[in-house]
Formats: structure tokens, C-alpha cells, sequence
């Protein structure tokens, strides 16, 4: 552990000093470095060689949210990586999803991982869910310089809400603005074809089973149209990530769970190209 | 005018006056059982926690001054949580934690004039019971690499013995709560503690992710129902 303290070998200072409980304002005092937001900005705009992640969407459904995310990284015209994650645990009640520059984005998630854990074993409660994305605003908004050199980070953030027993999700913009969306949502490059088809999916009743069956079906409309966005791959049997957060917790749903929701909606898509139809009226 | 007083007085006295403090609060108990790590705490308090979670696998328990440990308790989750964070998760240890606490109390042992009236654990439950780590601290920044259980506070001599009497390896977490709470009791002549006077958590190896859990009030009464209390 580097020391920050004249007498060594004892807890620095600032380890014990008890001004804070968020992580990432001890952080920004013991190696600011380590902030994303603190870096000097590169001189010139970033090009497309740096990774990006595309799509993800949520679904709220009674008692709980799911979130999904495709598997595609991209860079320019190549895809980066096939099996990329970018849904995770934030922490016992919310997940965190990112798109936009991976890099970024993942250092981003992680450091909001540690922030509410820090918080809860400081102050032996979690943070209420708007605390928790009124949090995350603010590190968004930490990487607004980054975002205008072109390497903007967007998350979604999702948690069970237990004062309401129900799902909640936040959007946000590249510049910290937080927006709280009603019944789903879908962001990054695919987002508006994942959109259109998470509307004419959507119902307020949904099972948790369904809602993950929602989300894989707009995600593979955003693949259908979205050359960033990656469909499930069947022959490398890479499937989306797809987590359900309900009273119960976070759970992330199993391989094989997902493989037979995937198989299902490619199954169905020989014969229906464009997926399930909505009734006209 | 300053009066000479020889290092091993000047030593002895700072001792002495962290072990009454020590002596004046009620025990703690740690105890090795099949599914992991057992913390039983005889602390009525719902909000003033003798036990807590540092990280994944690791947690802490202590007795004494209550303001004096919670530094040090606060000190330990910067210092696993950004580590951590730099490195990763698998690289906080107990025995890393263990270390810092040791260099902090034996720092403010002897170069301040008021030692630190606190006893530590340190433990960390591993893959298997064999691997299981526990540490405890003195005042005076002693490590002892412990086995099977552990017992600090106010009785800890009465509790230590009462523990030696009843324990057992790979006990169940009934069992080793009984045993805990039978231990407890050794602190006073006639004493029941009941759930609501206990505090009791545990890192169990069959969780994840974060393997510390504190049980609440009505777990802890329906465990020592069904010891026959």
C-alpha cells in the first residue's frame, strides 16, 4: 500500500479520516489519477479505433426489472469483441449497463460498484435507488470532457425498488442529465430499432420469464438493422446477458436459460423474419 | 520538572491501562463451524456494531472503545476496497488487512500516550475449513494466528474456557450458536442472553460474492429454538 503518511507502516491518514463515505471522493483524494474523470483530455478527438459497446435494453415487469444486453463490441468497421459483457451487478438490488466507449465505461461500472459497496459497509445501510443514480449522474457528468473528444460513456441503470415492490430504470446523457423511464427503455446504437420493437412488445403484466423473452426479441431486432449490434450467435453459442433484479435480488440468468430463450426467437424468426406481430388494432 | 520513568514502566503502565479498559465491555466470540466463520457478540445495540463486513470473505470483530475500533474499522474497508479496486478482488487478504492493523496499533502504542483500549479479529473464511484465517489483535499491535475459536472482551478468560469446554470442529451453525451463546454466558454467574442481546453474523463459504451476513433478531431466536433453548 503506498503511504500518504510521514509515519509509516501505520493506516495513512486518510484511510482513517472520516469526512466521507463515498469511495470516489477518498479516491480523488488518495490517487486522483485513478478517477476517470480527472485525466487531461486527449489533444485531438478520439477516432473510431477504440472499442465501443452497442446496445442494451430493460423491461420493467411487476415486482422487478430485467436488462439485457447484446454481446458486440465495435471499432470502426470491426467488430472488437464477440462476447463482451456490459450488463452487471451494481450491487444486491440494481445493474448497471453501459454503451459508448468500453474502456470508459467498464472502469466507469466498476468504480460505481465499489462506491455503493463502500457506502453500505460504512454506513450499514444501501443507498436509496435515486441516491444511487443520482451517484451515477454524477460520474457521467465527471466524463463530459471525454464525451465532447468523442469518447462518451451512456449507462442504464435499473433496481428493485422496495418501498414500491417495483422496478425502476434511469436513463441518462453525456452530460450527467438523469431521467427516470416508464416501463422500458433501450440505449446505445441499436437502441431505436430495440425501441420500436420493446413498444409493441411491451405489457404492464408481464412474467419475469417474458420480459427477458422481450428483451432478446428487440435485441435481435437491433442486431436485424444495427450493423453494431451483435445477434445471438448460435454457432459460438453466444447469447445476450440477461439479468433480472426483483426482491429476490440480483440474478443473472444461467447459459443455458438464455441459449433456449435465443433458439426460441431465431426458431420463430424462419418463419416470421420480422417477429411476433402486434394486432392493428 | 519531568520524573524519569524507565521504558518498561512507561510500557507496563500503557498495558495496564488498555487491558482495564478492555476489561470494563462485554465479550465477543468468533468460532470456525462447517459452512464457514461464526461472529456471536453479546451487544445490545442495534446500531453500534461490534461485528462487520470488510470485503467478500473477510470480516471484523471487536471489543473495547467503541469510537477507537470503528476508526480502525473504517480504515479497513479504504484500505480492502482500494485495493480491490487497483488490483482485483482476489487480492485482498485478511492477512494483508491483518498486517496494517498490527503496524497502526503497535504504531499508536508506543509513540502516543493514550494506547488504543481495543481488541481485534481479523477473519477470513476460505474454500475450506483448513483454509479458513483468523487473526486477532491486541492493544499493543500483537498478531496470533488463531484456531478454531476465539474469545476477547470483558470475560475473555471465563468465555475462552467455556468455549475450550464446548467446542467442536465442523459443528453445525445450531450447534456453534449454542455453543457461542453457552460461552457467552460463562461472562457472569447467572446470565441468559436472549436474541435480542445478541449480535451474530457469519461468512458462509456456500454465498456469493459477499459471503458476510448478519442474521436478524428473528433467525437468531428460531436458531436457538431449535438448539433447545
Amino acid at each position: 500500500m503506498a503511504s500518504h503518511d510521514a509515519k509509516a507502516g501505520r493506516l495513512p491518514g486518510l484511510f482513517v479520516n472520516p469526512d466521507t463515505s463515498s469511495f470516489t471522493e477518498f479516491l480523488g483524494a488518495y490517487s486522483p489519477e485513478l478517477l476517470p474523470g480527472r485525466r487531461p483530455l486527449p489533444a485531438v478527438s478520439a477516432g473510431e479505433e477504440i472499442p465501443h459497446g452497442t446496445t442494451i435494453v430493460a423491461v420493467v415487469f411487476p415486482g422487478g426489472v430485467v436488462m439485457a444486453g447484446d454481446r458486440r463490441a465495435t471499432a470502426g468497421n470491426v467488430i472488437a469483441q464477440r462476447d463482451i459483457e456490459k450488463v452487471f451487478r451494481a450491487d444486491e438490488f440494481s445493474a448497471i449497463a453501459i454503451a459508448g466507449t468500453a474502456g470508459i465505461g467498464i472502469e466507469m461500472m466498476r468504480l460505481f460498484q465499489v462506491e455503493l459497496e463502500h457506502y453500505e459497509k460504512r454506513e450499514g445501510r444501501t443507498l436509496s435507488i435515486e441516491g444511487k443514480a443520482n451517484r451515477l449522474a454524477t460520474m457521467v457528468r465527471q466524463n463530459l470532457g471525454m464525451a465532447m473528444q468523442g469518447l462518451a460513456v451512456v449507462p442504464l441503470f435499473a433496481g428493485y425498488d422496495e418501498d414500491r415492490d417495483a422496478g425502476r430504470i434511469f436513463s441518462y446523457d453525456p452530460a450527467g442529465g438523469r431521467y427516470e423511464e416508464r416501463d422500458f427503455h433501450s440505449i446505445g446504437s441499436g437502441s431505436v430499432f430495440a425501441r420500436g420493437a420493446l413498444k409493441k412488445l411491451f405489457r404492464p403484466d408481464l412474467s419475469a420469464e417474458d420480459a427477458a423473452l422481450v428483451c432478446v426479441q428487440a435485441l435481435y431486432d437491433a442486431a436485424d438493422d444495427d450493423s453494431a449490434t451483435g445477434g445471438p450467435d448460435l454457432t459460438r453459442g453466444i447469447f445476450p446477458v440477461v439479468a433480472s433484479v426483483t426482491a429476490e435480488g440480483y440474478r443473472r440468468l444461467g447459459e443455458d436459460e438464455v441459449g433456449a430463450l435465443a433458439r426460441a426467437v431465431v426458431e420463430e424468426r424462419y418463419d416470421s423474419p420480422g417477429g411476433p406481430t402486434a394486432p392493428l388494432r | 520538572m519531568p520524573f524519569y520513568v524507565s521504558p518498561e514502566q512507561q510500557m507496563k503502565d500503557k498495558a495496564d491501562y488498555a487491558r482495564k479498559g478492555i476489561s470494563r465491555g462485554r465479550s465477543v466470540v468468533v468460532l470456525q463451524y462447517a459452512d464457514g466463520i461464526l461472529f456471536v457478540a453479546d451487544n445490545p445495540s442495534r446500531a453500534l456494531h461490534k461485528i462487520s463486513e470488510i470485503y467478500d470473505r473477510i470480516a471484523f470483530a471487536a471489543v473495547g472503545k467503541y469510537n477507537e475500533f470503528e476508526n480502525l474499522r473504517l480504515g479497513g474497508v479504504r484500505y480492502a476496497d482500494i485495493n480491490g479496486y487497483q488490483y482485483d478482488r482476489r487480492d485482498v487478504t485478511a492477512r494483508g488487512l491483518a498486517n496494517v492493523y498490527a503496524q497502526s496499533l503497535g504504531t499508536i502504542f508506543t509513540e502516543t500516550n493514550k494506547p488504543y483500549e481495543v481488541e481485534l479479529v481479523v477473519a477470513e473464511v476460505g474454500e475450506t475449513a483448513e483454509t479458513d484465517q483468523i487473526y486477532r489483535l491486541t492493544f499493543d499491535g500483537s498478531v496470533a494466528d488463531e484456531h478454531g475459536y476465539v474469545a476477547m472482551g470483558g470475560q475473555a478468560d471465563a468465555v475462552a474456557q467455556a468455549l475450550k469446554e464446548r467446542y467442536v470442529e465442523g459443528a453445525s451453525l445450531v450447534e456453534a450458536l449454542r455453543t457461542a451463546v453457552r460461552s457467552l454466558e460463562a461472562q457472569d454467574n447467572d446470565r441468559h442472553l436472549e436474541a435480542k442481546s445478541l449480535e451474530v453474523a457469519v461468512l458462509d463459504r456456500n454465498r456469493e460474492h459477499r459471503l458476510f451476513k448478519r442474521l436478524p433478531a428473528a433467525r437468531i431466536e428460531a436458531l436457538l429454538a431449535e438448539a433447545g433453548d
